[in-house]
């Protein structure tokens, strides 16, 4: 089955999980994901945010529904997963650096392995990318030799040296030390300037508001509500957002 | 003063003397460089088979957790390192060497027999080392589009070595020593080499002295050996 659309780059059909008989995560979330959408999935803790996130790469197996992604089923039995993983980055909360490798290595071992690419034009690509992030200066690093927000940029990059079509994040910055948080979305705003296709958890409601162009408020495994950031925080209409909203905001 | 110097000086020539009838007649002290051979070459190739078998099991296992069509293989890799480990391994030996094996040659047989035991042993030790990686390593991995099998190379288990090379040394020490019953199916072990050294001059207590000190010499080296490497790869691993 293909989707037609030519516009739509991910899209979620009747998407539920459930880890065992009892606790039901998604109940049913429908969505599609344009081109140069940029998303941010907002909702309380516990309703489902990171579990709705991790099916969109089929990092979690979906119970039922139907993931697209550029058109093939992902969700489908042939489906060659990691060849549509290495279009899909992904940045995780806990950044999940190789601790083992040093930053050159963290980004160009993927690339290296899976797209074959000679190793020197992969660390040019590495560098460049690296570069544009402010930290050329510290490739040949560990991982552990670097701050949480040096961290979150290098994972950013290590994405970004697949040449993925869509950006998952995970609550990229609720590790971080507060002072940490701007450098990384700042990151994650250029990446959206340059039309990158962006699906992004979070709690900042600011960059949210600024930088999303969709917001999707997730309660009760389903999306509750969904709008641009004017009509979600300005008029939000169901009752939970309300509430949820006058918490964060 | 000069009473024990004369004392001791007599003592040591008897000693001496004791010590040369000991191991030089017959070529006797042979006996224990051939034991001592006999011991390595069973250590050394139970260790390549253990590891080599410890390994497959933990990949194995890790691969057929929580896969209902691979229960079959876990399955198989519980039972395997369960019977294993819940028999003494001079039964084992007996078993092998008496029974499924006996056409074999001793040796073969004891390599082949400490070598499954310990690859039960070095399984668990594996397995644990690949648990102490944090799941983040494998998902980042897999998010990048690496198999499982790529991840596991890659990723994992250069990280999973940290925890398990001590217990690796651990295990090549009390392997060293377990050897010591291969004697019960006749093979001239380094333990054996010297009871035959008693046996043939009974002297009762320089070949067992001289046995005892030479798994002493090699555990204490081992262990220098296992400290100086694991050192190494926490320097290159800055972390
Ligand atoms: N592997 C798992 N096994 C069992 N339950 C799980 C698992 N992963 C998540 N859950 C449960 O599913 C629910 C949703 O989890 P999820 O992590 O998706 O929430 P979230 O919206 O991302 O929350 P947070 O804002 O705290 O990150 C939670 O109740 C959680 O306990
Ligand atoms: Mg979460």
């Amino acid at each position: 089955m293909k989707s037609a659309d030519n516009n739509v780059l991910i899209s979620v059909r009747d998407l539920k999980k459930n880890f065992d008989e009892h606790i039901h995560v998604l109940n049913g979330v429908n969505v599609d994901i344009n081109k140069g959408d940029v998303i941010c999935v907002i909702g309380p803790s516990g309703s489902g945010k990171s579990t709705f996130l991790r099916c969109l790469n089929l990092l979690e197996k979906p119970t039922s529904g139907q993931i697209f992604f550029e058109g093939d089923e992902l969700t489908g039995k042939k489906t060659d997963l990691n060849l549509h993983r290495q279009k899909m980055g992904m940045v995780f909360q806990q950044f999940n650096l190789f601790p083992h490798m040093t930053v050159m290595d963290n980004l160009t071992c993927a690339p290296c392995m899976l797209r074959k690419i000679p190793k020197e034009q992969a660390e040019a690509k590495a560098l460049e990318l690296l570069s544009r992030v402010g930290l050329a200066d510290r490739a040949g690093a560990y991982p552990n030799q670097l701050s949480g927000g040096q961290k979150q940029r290098v994972a950013i990059v290590r994405a970004l040296c697949m040449e993925p079509d869509v950006m998952l994040f995970d609550e990229p910055t609720s590790a971080l030390d507060p002072e940490m948080v701007g450098e990384v979305l700042d990151v994650m705003k250029k990446l959206a300037e340059d039309g990158m296709t962006m699906v992004v958890v979070t709690h900042e409601m600011g960059f949210a508001r600024e930088v999303s162009n969709r917001v999707l408020f997730l309660d009760g495994g389903v999306i509750a509500e969904e709008g641009t950031p004017a009509e979600v925080f300005g008029n939000p209409k169901c009752e939970r957002l309300k509430t949820f909203l006058a918490k964060v905001l | 003063m000069q009473t024990i110097n004369i004392v001791m000086a007599n003592f040591l020539t008897t000693w001496f003397d004791k010590l040369k009838e000991t191991f030089l007649t017959d070529d006797n002290y042979k006996l224990l460089l051939t034991g001592l051979k006999n011991t390595l070459i069973i250590t050394i190739g139970a260790l390549a088979i253990g590891v080599v078998i410890g390994t497959l099991v933990a990949v194995l296992k890790y691969f057929s957790d929580g896969v209902p069509s691979l229960s079959p293989v876990s399955f198989i890799c519980d039972v395997y390192t369960t019977v294993i480990r819940g028999i003494p391994v001079v039964v084992l030996l007996l078993i092998f060497f008496f029974g499924i094996l006996s056409s074999m040659n001793g040796i073969a047989v004891a390599i082949i027999t400490f070598g499954i035991n310990s690859g039960a042993y070095m399984a668990e030790i594996i397995r644990g080392g690949i648990n102490a990686v944090d799941k983040g390593q494998m998902e980042a991995g897999r998010s990048l589009g690496m198999s499982k099998l790529q991840a596991m190379r890659k990723i994992v288990f250069p990280q999973a070595l940290r925890y398990i090379l001590p217990a690796i040394g651990n295990e090549f020490i009390a392997l060293l020593k377990e050897t010591s019953v291969a004697g019960y199916v006749a093979i001239i072990d380094l333990t054996r080499g010297g009871n035959l050294i008693r046996n043939n001059t009974f002297d009762q207590y320089n070949p067992l002295a001289a046995v005892a000190i030479a798994y002493l010499v090699m555990v204490i080296g081992l262990t220098q050996i296992f400290k100086l490497i694991e050192r190494r790869l926490s320097k290159s691993e800055k972390r």
